[in-house]
């Protein structure tokens, strides 16, 4: 093609680009900012700033009573709450040498991975979302809506959960929320065959994902990967199988594994682990039923000290008040310890490092939070990319801006 | 075979001699604790050691004890063997006048993070950290929050305008 204007070799400088990636911006889906360098399309460099929503969780933890966390932990990861919830009355669970009835822990598990499948319905959609396809994206909305509709009738709210006490429950499953689950059950293995019908095998997709955001075992286990991302590299670590909670050991399940860890096997990881949770919870289900008598209305271990009493109980009752004025003033004497519990999170190991001296609140906490440390390597899973290639590594690594900052 | 906390006691023992001490078991998971130079040296031979192989950085983070002089600032190291399924936790006390503590990002690149966030709330300086600077807190700031000299604010203060938040 013939040239308008000749320039000699050399005149013009090669220059880059700086471009700022949030910290609002529609494609990073929450509050994330990213300067990069740009040399046309492609990423030179790239430098992360986090903590726009910063909120000193662990700060705020240090004045309050344990019940009072529990609302704390629900914004973390807010696309799956329950598991938050349910990681830190298991940790408090831990520190007191609270033994939960198999029932409870059941229970635990329906909902834990009912939260666990809503967190990958959302990641997996927004990756479609983020490469061209915004129809699975709003076609699995209203089954993540099903299941919000569960949490709503054992613990009356939907995003922000403080689902259960210390000990089990607050009040039983009833009828409605059984329906619903058994709705779920039914309904779901279709759609999710859909969703992945849709996405698997389509070209468009698979040139999209495949060989962008890789990495490798080695590096994924030196920065620290956790959860669907690690186990997209090709390490089988799950929190669920290596250090049992809430009788996971109970469940027969398979724990999927990628190979080269990029976008494309993170998808296909968190695909599978629908199906694997999908089974978790049938196997959960038919556990339940099979209580029988006084065993099947157990929603609680017998832990008056720590387990919040009914409300109606505490209008009625002397034991009932008095534990409850004991609760909330943090008259029950927490042993002193520390402990370590984590389990596994929408996104990976999610820990609870737990000092008491003994006092009504804890001395310390700290939230190993999953997203915090693997978004450090984004730096690197993007560098040579093209920046419409790292606005996916970004959703299919399930960054939630909740949990990074706490 | 699945290697014991007591094992683990032993080997560190038998490398460290004297110098890796306050060795307990809490709630099942071993902790000790070095002088605050070894911390490389420590996490290097947990790394390398072929029967122990601690290759996994769970956590990082520090704790502040007013009341302890000369050991105010602990960092908090929570290693996990993936083979073989172990976890621990590894300490090391600084004073709070000199808070300098060996980075461990040169061998874990999860370590770079979290030493940052443990600057941002604690102020440890981490020696030869590639780049040392605040993380969740604004840039501006000229404190260590998480230092319990920072109280949270009193919940019974009345001299607030509570029109403010909509309580007036």
């Amino acid at each position: 093609m013939d040239h308008h204007v000749k320039l000699p070799e050399g005149s013009i400088e090669r220059q880059t680009t700086t471009l700022n990636l949030g910290p609002t911006h529609p494609a990073t889906h929450g509050v994330f900012q990213n300067i990069l360098e740009l040399d046309g399309e492609r990423i030179v460099s790239s430098e992360q700033t986090v903590g726009y929503i910063h909120r000193a969780f662990e700060k705020l933890a240090e004045r309050r009573p344990l019940y009072q966390i529990t609302p704390i932990t629900d914004r973390l990861n807010y696309c799956s709450s329950p598991i938050n919830n349910m990681g830190w009355h298991i940790t408090c669970e831990k520190l007191l040498k609270i033994k939960t009835p198999k029932r409870v822990d059941y229970l635990r598990i329906i909902i834990m991975e009912l939260a666990r499948i809503s967190d990958h319905l959302i990641c997996n959609s927004i990756v479609g979302v983020d490469s061209g396809a915004y129809t699975g994206f709003l076609y699995v909305m209203q089954y993540r809506e099903l299941i919000y509709e569960i949490y709503e009738e054992i613990c009356g709210s939907r995003l922000t959960t403080n689902i259960g006490r210390v000990g089990g429950f607050e009040r039983n499953f009833n009828a409605t929320a059984f329906n619903k689950l058994e709705k779920f059950l039914k309904e779901y293995p279709k759609v999710l065959k859909e969703f992945g019908d849709l996405f698997i095998r389509n070209r468009i997709f698979m040139d999209r994902l495949q060989n962008t955001g890789g990495i490798s075992a080695e590096r994924a286990l030196n920065y620290g990967f956790t959860g669907p991302n690690l186990r997209a590299a090709g390490v089988d670590y799950d929190v669920r199988v290596h250090s049992p909670y809430s009788s996971y050991e109970d469940f027969d399940f398979s724990v999927p594994v990628g190979k080269t860890g990029d976008n494309y096997d993170r998808f296909l990881v968190r695909d599978q682990e629908m199906w694997q949770s999908l089974s978790i919870i049938e196997q959960a289900y038919r556990k339940v039923q099979e209580f029988k008598g006084a065993e099947a209305e157990v929603y609680h271990a017998e832990v008056p000290e720590f387990y919040l009493p009914k409300k109606e109980d505490v209008y009625t009752k002397m034991e009932a008040l008095i534990w409850h004025f004991k609760i909330i003033m943090g008259e029950t004497a927490i042993p002193k310890g520390e402990v370590y519990q984590s389990v596994e999170g929408g996104n990976g190991e999610l820990g609870f490092y737990f000092i008491s001296d003994g006092g009504r609140t804890p001395y310390r906490l700290h939230f190993r939070r999953p997203c915090f440390i693997y978004y450090q390597a984004y730096s690197e899973l993007t560098k040579n990319g093209m920046l419409s290639d790292a606005i996916i590594t970004m959703s299919s690594l399930n960054l939630i801006a909740g949990e990074l900052d706490a | 075979m699945a290697i014991t906390n007591s094992y683990i006691q032993e080997k560190l023992t038998e490398k460290f001699g004297e110098q890796v001490t306050n060795f307990e078991e809490t709630y099942g998971m071993l902790s000790f604790e070095s002088p605050k130079e070894l911390n490389l040296k420590v996490l290097q031979f947990l790394y390398d050691e072929p029967t122990l192989s601690f290759q996994f950085m769970t956590d990082l983070t520090a704790v502040h004890y007013p009341n302890q002089t000369g050991r105010e600032l602990a960092v908090v190291y929570h290693m996990h063997n993936l083979v073989e399924n172990v976890r621990l936790r590894f300490k090391v006390y600084t004073d709070i006048s000199t808070p300098d503590v060996f980075t461990a990002s040169k061998l874990f690149e999860a370590a770079n993070w979290m030493e940052r966030e443990t600057f941002d709330f604690f102020g440890i300086n981490f020696v030869g950290h590639p780049n040392l600077k605040r993380v969740l807190n604004v840039d501006e700031m000229d404190y260590f929050p998480l230092r319990k000299e920072y109280p949270l604010e009193d919940q019974t203060r009345i001299d607030k305008d509570d029109e403010m938040f909509g309580r007036g």
